[in-house]
C-alpha cells in the first residue's frame, strides 16, 4: 500500500517563513531551509513553498530560495504562488522544485493547467483549490486567498483540471483553515472518489486524530498542514506513531 | 541534513573523490535534483552530453522526468541512444531513464534502447476501485526483495519516493520489487546496467544510500 503523506506547508515572504491564520494575520516562524531540514528530518514525506509576496524583487529572493532548498533537502518540494505563465513554473523547476503549484491564476486562465502539463508533464502541476460552503451555492471556488468568490464550483473545477492534465489537487477549504477542528472530510471523500489523481487534503488540521480522519472518512492521499507544526502543537514522528497504531499506512 | 552526511561517512559509505561521475544531459527535467542529492553525498557530479565526457566516466547516471516517445526522439536525433548502450563502466538510470533502458514503452508506443528486454506498461486502475488508488502513483512505498550490490539487506522494506504512470513486470531482470496494484520491478539490472523506478535523490537517507552504493560499485 502506498503510503499516506504528511506535508507541512511554509508560506514565505521575502525568503522568510510566515503562516496566515484565516490568511489574515501573519506571525514569522522561521528560516525555510531549516525549517524544511528540520522537517526532513523529521519524517515530512513532502514539503510545500508557498509564496505570498507580491513583487518583482520578492520573485527573485524566492528562485533564489528553491535553490537553497534543493541543495540541501532529500525528499520532494512543491512550490506555488505567482505562477501565472509557464515561464514562471519553468524558473522554479530550473531551480530544483519537484511540482508547481497554480491557484487562482489556473481559475482566471484554466488552460495554464493544459499548458504547464504539456511543457513539463502531468507530475509537475498541482492544482491547488481554495473553496467555501454556501447555502445556495455548495462549494464555492474562491481567489485571492479566499477574498473573492468565482462563478466556479469546487467538484466540476476539480473535474476541469484533472482533464487539463493536473498530477495532484489540493483542496483547501476556507470554512476549515485556520480553525483547528478538523479536515472537511465529507467533502474530500467526495472529491476522492471523483478523481482519479493525487488528492491533497487542506484546512482544518488542529489534532492527531484529525489526519486519521482525513485518510480514513476523507480518503485524501496526503494531508496537509502548517501552524501546528511550525509552532510544534504536534510533532511528525508523534504523530506518524499514531497514525501507524491507528492502521493507517505511513512511512515510518 | 548535516547530520545525514556525517552518519554515510560513519557507515563507510563514503566513496573515493577522485572518481568522475556524469550525469548524462538531454531534454529531461530533474537532472539538477541528482547533482544535488550527489554533492550531498561529497561527490560533484557533471551534468554534460559531451560523448567523450561520458565515455571517460567512472559512472553514468540516466536520469530523466518526461515523455518517452519525445525523449527517444531526442535521444535518437543526437545519437545519445547508440552511446548509452555501449557504456562499460556503471550506469544508473532513474525513472523515465529506466523506462528508457527497455525494449519498448506504451507511452508514445516508442521502441527503446533494449537494455532490459522487458516492455513498459501503463498502470490500469483496478474495477471496482474500493481503495480510490490513483493514477499517477505518487508517494513513498517499500521495497521488497532487493538484490546486491545496488541494495543491502538494510534496504528491505525502506520506503522510496515513485512518480509514475507507466511500470515495468517483475523478470529476470528485476532488483527489488515494489507493489502498487499488482507487484512490478521497482529497479532492474543486467551487467553494468543498474536503474531505479522510484527516485533515489528524493527518498531521503534510504535513497541516500542507494546512491552511495552505486558510487560504491
Amino acid at each position: 500500500m502506498l503510503a499516506k503523506r504528511i506535508i507541512p506547508c511554509l508560506d514565505i515572504k521575502n525568503g522568510q517563513t510566515v503562516k496566515g491564520v484565516k490568511f489574515v494575520e501573519i506571525k514569522e516562524v522561521g528560516d525555510p531551509v531549516e525549517l524544511a531540514a528540520h522537517y526532513a528530518e523529521q519524517g515530512a514525506d513532502e514539503l510545500v513553498f508557498l509564496d505570498i509576496t507580491a513583487s518583482h524583487e520578492g520573485r527573485k529572493t524566492f528562485v533564489d530560495l528553491v535553490q537553497r532548498i534543493a541543495r540541501n533537502i532529500n525528499i520532494p518540494f512543491t512550490v506555488g504562488g505567482g505562477i501565472s505563465a509557464v515561464s514562471d513554473a519553468d524558473a522554479l523547476l530550473n531551480a530544483g522544485a519537484d511540482k508547481v503549484s497554480v491557484n487562482s491564476s489556473a481559475v482566471r486562465n484554466p488552460k495554464l493547467i493544459s499548458d504547464l502539463a504539456n511543457s513539463f508533464g502531468s507530475q509537475f502541476v498541482v492544482v491547488a483549490i481554495d473553496a467555501q460552503h454556501q447555502q445556495d451555492e455548495g462549494w464555492v471556488v474562491t481567489v485571492n486567498g479566499g477574498r473573492i468568490a468565482t462563478d466556479k464550483r469546487l467538484f466540476s473545477w476539480a473535474d476541469e483540471c484533472e482533464k487539463r492534465g493536473a498530477g495532484e489537487i489540493l483542496f483547501t477549504s476556507m470554512d476549515h483553515d485556520g480553525v483547528k477542528q478538523g479536515f472537511a472530510n465529507a467533502a474530500l471523500a467526495k472529491l476522492s472518489d471523483q478523481l482519479t489523481i493525487p488528492l491533497i487534503a487542506s484546512g482544518g488540521a488542529g489534532a492527531m486524530e484529525h489526519f486519521k480522519d482525513v485518510f480514513t472518512l476523507g480518503k485524501a492521499d496526503a494531508g496537509l498542514a502548517a501552524s501546528i507544526f511550525h509552532f510544534n502543537e504536534i510533532s511528525i514522528p508523534e504523530l506518524k506513531r499514531y497514525l501507524d497504531r491507528e492502521g493507517v499506512g505511513i512511512r515510518l | 541534513m548535516l547530520q545525514n552526511i556525517n552518519d554515510s561517512s560513519d557507515s563507510g559509505l563514503q566513496t573515493s573523490d577522485a572518481q568522475k561521475i556524469v550525469i548524462i544531459k538531454y531534454n529531461a527535467g530533474n537532472i539538477r535534483s541528482v547533482a544535488n542529492a550527489l554533492a550531498r553525498l561529497g561527490c560533484e557530479a557533471e551534468i554534460t552530453a559531451d560523448p567523450i565526457k561520458i565515455r571517460a566516466a567512472d559512472k553514468v547516471i540516466f536520469p530523466g522526468v518526461g515523455e518517452a516517445s519525445n525523449t527517444m526522439a531526442y535521444l535518437r536525433s543526437t545519437g545519445l541512444d547508440e552511446l548509452i548502450v555501449s557504456l562499460r563502466q556503471p550506469v544508473l538510470g532513474i525513472c523515465l531513464g529506466m523506462q528508457l533502458m527497455c525494449s519498448h514503452s506504451e507511452e508514445g508506443d516508442v521502441a527503446c534502447l533494449n537494455i532490459f528486454n522487458e516492455r513498459v506498461r501503463k498502470f490500469q486502475l483496478p474495477e471496482p476501485n474500493p481503495d480510490n488508488i490513483k493514477i499517477p502513483k505518487m508517494g513513498w512505498n517499500t521495497l521488497t526483495n532487493v538484490q546486491k550490490p545496488l541494495f543491502d539487506s538494510s534496504l528491505e522494506g525502506g520506503y522510496v519516493y515513485f512518480v509514475h504512470s507507466y511500470y515495468v513486470a517483475l523478470g529476470e531482470h528485476t532488483a527489488a520489487t515494489s507493489n502498487y496494484i499488482l507487484p512490478y520491478s521497482a529497479a532492474l539490472q543486467k551487467d553494468n546496467f543498474f536503474a531505479t523506478q522510484f527516485h533515489p535523490e528524493k527518498s531521503g537517507s534510504v535513497g541516500d544510500r542507494i546512491l552511495a552504493n552505486f558510487l560504491s560499485l
